[in-house]
């Protein structure tokens, strides 16, 4: 069982505070926006950075004073960090050496660890002879062989191509769940992040957003940050008015337009009956708009993208936007914004068009302007 | 060595053509043209015409280098003898051949290169790669030594040797290394502090993480990838010492301990008018020096260009 629990303060507070556990066997995904201190957080695991205050844990262990070596753990780096005076056999196998492996065992797990990576063909050839890819799989490789109680990784797909990253990255997945290794995994693409991750942790500036698999950050973000941080393209966030709340429904009042909760669609959001007669954030994702729902929204064309399997319509929708920012929530200053609908590729929509888009309700989200909470059941 | 290519923004907007060409590459661009090479020639003959001389002028007779200059060896160059060589190795100074006095160069000379440079080595590691307390006044405080010239240091290094903290057996050539090194050691962890801190961090972070203690990570990682610049710096503080005349006068003590420089100047110090011996003897001391310089120069101009240029 790992079981790893933080809190601490560090000069900058680059990390104010962060509790966190991760369960044996998981795949955890740290992400946000850079300068975020996810990876601070993940070199303080490794003992690579001192923790200033609060205690880590690792099996029930406080291991804030023990070096990296003590530690039990792998790291792959972002340039991989390979031995480049060592062969990719002996980079595998330095770990081992220095713990005075049998050298009939180590040379097992080597060509063990080989196989199952790709890598027997370039064992004897120096880190600088590889591709990218294959540098890459070395420094996997050097993880895995080590057979360690966590895994920590920091970004170890940015450094390769579009192509290549995708198909890394579920060959990561894969061996992960196969080698059932717990692992801490840090990145800033949050489409990583959402695709490889038990769970996902969303940080902002040090602080826990949310903590969830990444259905849950999608469908019921606890923020705004977290909604507009997730999903491409991103969450469309305008501001509205709570104008009504009677029996048991309850009216918004985006730009002149109104948009009427019933049902279920209300009891979701019982939350906004506090905020009757006042302003809050509504977000709705591109995809609930346009197919079908109970509600609709007046808006005019500014630019049709074709996707091939979707349509992207971004449309004027005269509300100002709403954007979650590194500080707190921040509302344009413009009168009207764009709101971006991911309609059926078969749609025949041009430029200049008035057009409405019907709104699911049960998919709409509301935040609260000052804190950016998401605005729920109460 | 690449030619420089002007970095332009990938996104075909005009950019500022930064300049970010690398000294060594805008040396060897500037040098490469008809111009340049015509220039660098001029240059490398200007360096190396004195040097010329000396060896034309070891090959000519007495009588001749006392008359005349070297260069009227070329209208006559029948005048050729090695009488001189002969000479300087069968020379006796203070009743000691002179092979005794190559020996001595070369005992003093090996480890007054190889002591510095392994102390300075750890010492580099430590001020990159491990944290402790007035770490960074420790390495201002050792660069600033470099300032201070080496006779300033001559009489209290001797009264230190002189001294009962200093063992007597270690009187002699050893003073001599001892010196050698505390002269050398500034210069040689300020550029090994240079070089071994620019290695990738991450490279030692994960070798600290895959559980290596700091002394293997220096043995296995940092002393492998540091060869370039502990061969340059081997060479220079080698080709330091060996033309050292002044630091093994004052510490060597005995006159047998003396090097061939040393030598030399007995040899027109007891007949001045034999200074034919000198160019022979210049020569047979320059042998080794060139040897090592030949042999290790790829090592010396790359670990000179170490930081500039990047792989």
């Amino acid at each position: 069982m790992v079981n790893l629990q933080k809190r601490y303060e560090n000069g900058f507070e680059a990390v104010p505070g962060l509790d966190l556990e991760i369960h044996d066997g998981e795949f955890l995904v740290l992400v946000g926006p850079s300068g975020c201190g996810k990876s601070t957080v993940l070199r303080m695991v490794a003992g690579l950075e001192d923790i200033s205050g609060g205690d880590l844990y690792i099996d029930d262990k406080v291991v804030n004073a023990m070096g990296p070596q003590q530690r039990d753990i792998a790291m792959v780096f972002q340039s991989y960090a390979l031995y480049p005076n060592m062969t990719v056999a002996d980079n595998i196998a330095f770990a081992m050496k220095l713990r005075k492996t049998d050298k009939v065992e180590m040379a097992a797990k080597v060509a063990e660890v080989a196989e199952l990576l790709e890598l027997t063909a370039v064992l004897d050839r120096k880190p600088g002879q590889l591709s990218g890819g294959q540098r890459q799989r070395v420094a996997m490789g050097r993880a895995i062989v080590r057979n360690p109680k966590l895994f920590l990784m920091d970004e170890p797909l940015s450094n390769l191509d579009a192509k290549l990253r995708v198909q890394t990255r579920a060959e990561i997945s894969k061996l992960q769940r196969r080698l059932g290794v717990t692992t801490m995994y840090v990145t800033h693409d949050q489409i990583e992040a959402m695709t490889m991750g038990d769970r996902v942790a969303v940080l902002r500036r040090g602080i826990l957003m949310q903590c969830a698999s990444p259905a849950e950050l999608y469908e019921t973000p606890e923020n705004l940050f977290v909604a507009q941080f997730i999903g491409s393209p991103s969450m469309n966030v305008v501001i509205g008015r709570v104008a009504g709340g009677d029996n048991g429904d309850i009216t918004l009042a985006v730009g002149g337009q109104h948009l009427h909760l019933t049902g279920e669609a209300a009891q979701r959001l019982q939350g906004l009956r506090d905020y009757v007669g006042r302003d809050i954030a509504v977000g709705v994702r591109s995809e609930a708009l346009g197919d079908d729902g109970s509600a609709s929204l007046e808006v005019s064309v500014d630019l049709v993208e074709m996707l091939g399997s979707e349509l992207l319509v971004h449309c004027t929708v005269d509300a100002p936007s709403v954007r979650a920012i590194d500080t707190g929530v921040e509302i344009s200053d413009q009168p009207t914004s764009t709101i971006v609908a991911s309609l059926d590729s078969r749609n025949q929509v041009k430029v200049g068009d008035r057009l409405h888009l019907t709104l699911d309700t049960m998919r709409l989200h509301a935040f609260d302007l000052e804190t950016g909470a998401a605005i729920g059941r109460s | 060595m690449a030619l420089a290519t002007p970095s332009v923004a990938g996104d075909g907007t005009t950019a500022k053509v930064v300049d970010a060409t690398p000294l060594g590459a805008k040396l060897a661009k500037g040098t490469s043209g008809p111009i340049g090479r015509i220039f660098v020639w001029l240059i490398a003959a200007l360096w190396t015409v004195p040097t010329f001389g000396l060896l034309i002028s070891s090959f000519r007779p007495e009588k001749q280098i006392k008359t005349d200059g070297w260069w009227h060896w070329f209208t006559n160059p029948g005048q050729t003898t090695i009488q001189n060589y002969k000479d300087v190795v069968g020379f006796k100074v203070n009743s000691q051949p002179f092979s005794t006095f190559f020996w001595n160069t070369v005992q003093i000379a090996i480890p007054s290169a190889i002591i510095p440079i392994v102390i300075a080595s750890f010492a580099a590691y430590a001020l990159s790669w491990m944290k402790f307390k007035g770490r960074d006044w420790l390495f201002v405080a050792i660069v600033a030594m470099m300032v201070v010239p080496l006779q300033m240091c001559l009489i209290p290094l001797l009264q230190f040797f002189k001294s009962d903290f200093f063992p007597d057996a270690m009187n002699g050539i050893p003073n001599v290394w001892v010196a050698h090194a505390i002269f050398g050691m500034p210069l040689a962890i300020f550029l090994l502090k240079n070089f071994i801190g620019s290695l990738p961090s991450e490279v030692i972070e994960a070798a600290r993480v895959d559980g290596a203690s700091h002394l293997t990570i220096f043995t296995r990682l940092v002393l492998p990838l540091s060869v370039p610049a502990l061969a340059s710096l081997a060479i220079f503080q080698f080709l330091w010492v060996w033309n050292d005349l002044l630091v093994a006068r004052v510490f060597g003590g005995r006159k047998t301990n003396q090097p061939m420089t040393g030598a030399l100047v007995e040899m027109v110090g007891n007949k001045s008018e034999d200074w034919q011996l000198l160019t022979a003897g210049a020569f047979v001391m320059m042998i080794v020096p060139l040897i090592v310089f030949l042999s290790l120069q790829r090592f010396f101009v790359r670990g000179l260009l170490a930081g500039s240029v990047k792989g």
